[in-house]
């Protein structure tokens, strides 16, 4: 079967990540930086697609619409949004920008120069039908202690929402 | 012109799914046939709904429009089509355009993963039931977009409910549909898999639906499954998003017109997709009744004639209430339309009783019918149970199914280590 991975789609989807992004920080209402968050996730799973990644791709679809879905409510519940579309925005600091962008930029440029030193010249024999198995056993196997660090640290947030969110327990 | 047609025939006994074959035309076609039967299947829902809600009722239902108001749904959509599609003064334009086809385009995407049979299905994924939560899961943030872009209260406050209601229920399904997967891995190789069609033949290959699987284990995943699938898909007695004697409407209160029938369709699609979802997990999906145990050729010619005689069935229905129609003069347009119906249905039946075509099928039909029964299900549920409050709808989603989804899938796993270390062991 012929790959669908073609540069066209890369490019597709690179593109609305990056306008995805740059809206996110230029929209005034913040309603629709979070739509803009959204299409510039949905576009970076489908380029963990073409990346021969699936199961990640889905956890990102599923995990960030619950996410976002959060990120909506709260912007709808605290933030004034009549006030804040009025307001002055104060995400205008172009000299450390500049100085972010550049860094970026220039860290971008050493990686496309010098990236066939660092880099395997060829692609990973990656069996696009293992992954998700390949993931658990190493999730469990390998990495089980970090995973199991994380799921504790998740464990103190949820105790810490509801010691924080109820006054008498 | 023999050519297309030995081609379009030689496709007709492929083993493979078209995405699997990388067939893009075959997959066009696909889609086509199944984005046509959603719609012809939500026409049909909707006058079946207010067909059964109304004789459970002790009503008659759509009886003008055509015979026995076969005809309402197509008036319903003329209409629909034909009214003035108004947008709110004050409303955020491209959000409250963008957000009926954000709904639509969730309903019907997942379609794209669903296995109507081995063969029948646009393509197959190894993420296939990751796929179908997920984008499933974005329709929510149409609802929510849709609730926030009309501003306005009533839909704000539906919006919301849904949002809560969408995500708290969602926890407890991932957790059900976690432990059916847990069971295809039981498999002799012994790895699972998320694949849709794959989940259908592990439970070929135990000879057991998951449903039936570790008693009463999968059957308590399947209740939690069924009624989170109702939450999600905001139905009665789930349906605080649009709940009519509070909020008028709910979320779509503010739409009209087409876009109120893209809500209205993207509903009913999204109600085929998570049963769809219960059945391929838990209910053998396109299998047979007893695929195993009544094998052999005899009983496959018996099975073969079940899509045919069901439509006879439907078109002796029809017939014998063509009989019982009122013999006044007015009524000889409706009685010759009932009569036509018929016929078209008996031909249908005719059609599927000739054996490539029964053989062939087969599946579509086994499949079809089971999520035939869901669709009922949801309408017996809206004609029986009263709505919930909102505190005991979320009572319900956090402190009884989610402990329950996560008991279940302990247990599963444990009886599955058990019965693994017992066969690995002893031989059992």
């Amino acid at each position: 079967m012929a790959p669908v991975a073609t540069p066209f789609f890369f490019y597709l989807f690179a593109a609305i990540m990056v306008v995805g992004g740059i809206m996110v920080i230029t929209r005034k209402n913040p309603v629709h930086s979070a739509l803009a968050l959204i299409a510039a996730l949905l576009a970076q799973s489908s380029i963990y697609l073409m990346l021969y990644a699936p199961f990640v791709a889905g956890v990102q679809v599923i995990l960030y619409a619950g996410g976002i879905m959060v990120l909506f409510l709260f912007v709808i519940m605290l933030v004034s949004i009549d006030r804040s579309v009025r307001e002055r925005q104060f995400n205008s600091q172009w000299v450390a920008g500049i100085i972010a962008g550049m860094t970026l930029g220039g860290l971008f440029i050493g990686v496309y120069a010098k990236g066939k030193d660092i880099f395997p010249d060829h692609a990973m024999p990656i069996i696009e039908s293992d992954n998700t198995q390949k993931i658990g056993t190493m999730l469990y196997g390998q990495y089980m202690f970090s995973f199991e660090i994380a799921s504790l640290l998740l464990l103190v947030a949820i105790i810490g929402a509801v010691v924080m969110a109820k006054k008498k327990i | 012109m023999h050519e297309i047609i030995q081609y379009i025939l030689s496709y007709l006994t492929s083993d493979k799914t078209p995405g699997a074959a990388g067939n893009m035309f075959w997959a066009l076609v696909y889609i086509m046939l199944v984005f046509a039967g959603l719609s012809v299947a939500v026409i049909a829902m909707n006058w079946l709904e207010r067909k059964i809600l109304a004789h459970m009722q002790v009503r008659l239902g759509p009886m003008r429009v055509g015979p026995h108001g076969l005809l309402q749904p197509i008036a319903d959509a003329i209409k629909l089509l034909l009214k003035e599609d108004i947008m709110p003064a004050e409303a955020d334009g491209f959000i409250f355009w963008v957000a009926p086809f954000l709904v639509v385009l969730a309903a019907f995407t997942v379609f794209v993963v669903v296995p109507f049979g081995p063969t029948h299905a646009v393509t197959d994924m190894n993420i296939g039931i990751l796929f179908m939560l997920g984008v499933s899961s974005l329709s929510v943030l149409g609802i929510v977009m849709a609730g926030w872009a009309s501003n306005s209260h009533y839909p704000l406050i539906g919006a919301l409910r849904s949002s809560a209601q969408m995500v708290s229920y969602e926890v407890a399904m991932g957790l059900a549909v976690v432990s059916a997967i847990l069971m295809t891995s039981l498999n002799a190789e012994g790895t699972g898999t998320l694949s849709m069609i794959g989940i259908v033949q592990a439970q070929m290959a135990q000879g057991e639906w998951f449903i039936f699987k570790f008693f009463p284990l999968g059957l308590i995943a399947f209740f939690i499954f069924a009624v989170s699938m109702v939450a999600e898909t905001n139905r009665a007695p789930f349906d605080l998003a649009e709940a009519e004697s509070e909020l008028t409407a709910g979320f779509h209160t503010e739409y009209s017109g087409f876009r109120w029938s893209l809500f209205f369709l993207a509903e009913y699609s999204a109600m085929i997709a998570v049963s769809s979802i219960a059945v391929t997990l838990w209910l053998g999906g396109w299998l047979r009744p007893f695929p195993n145990w009544l094998s052999g050729g005899t009983w496959d010619q018996i099975f073969n004639f079940f899509p045919g005689v069901t439509f006879l069935f439907f078109a002796a229905l029809c017939f014998f209430n063509t009989v019982r129609m009122p013999k006044h003069p007015l009524f000889r347009v409706q009685t010759i339309g009932l009569a036509g119906f018929g016929v078209v249905l008996g031909l249908i039946g005719l059609v599927l009783l000739y054996p490539p075509v029964s053989f062939r099928i087969q599946d579509i039909f086994w499949f079809s019918a089971k999520v035939t029964g869901f669709m009922y299900l949801y309408i017996w549920y809206r004609g029986t149970f009263p709505r919930y409050r909102f505190d005991q709808l979320m009572q319900i989603g956090w402190k009884v199914l989610l402990p329950l989804g996560l008991g279940v899938l302990m247990l599963t796993a444990s009886v599955a280590l058990i019965q693994e270390y017992l066969i690995k062991t002893w031989h059992l």
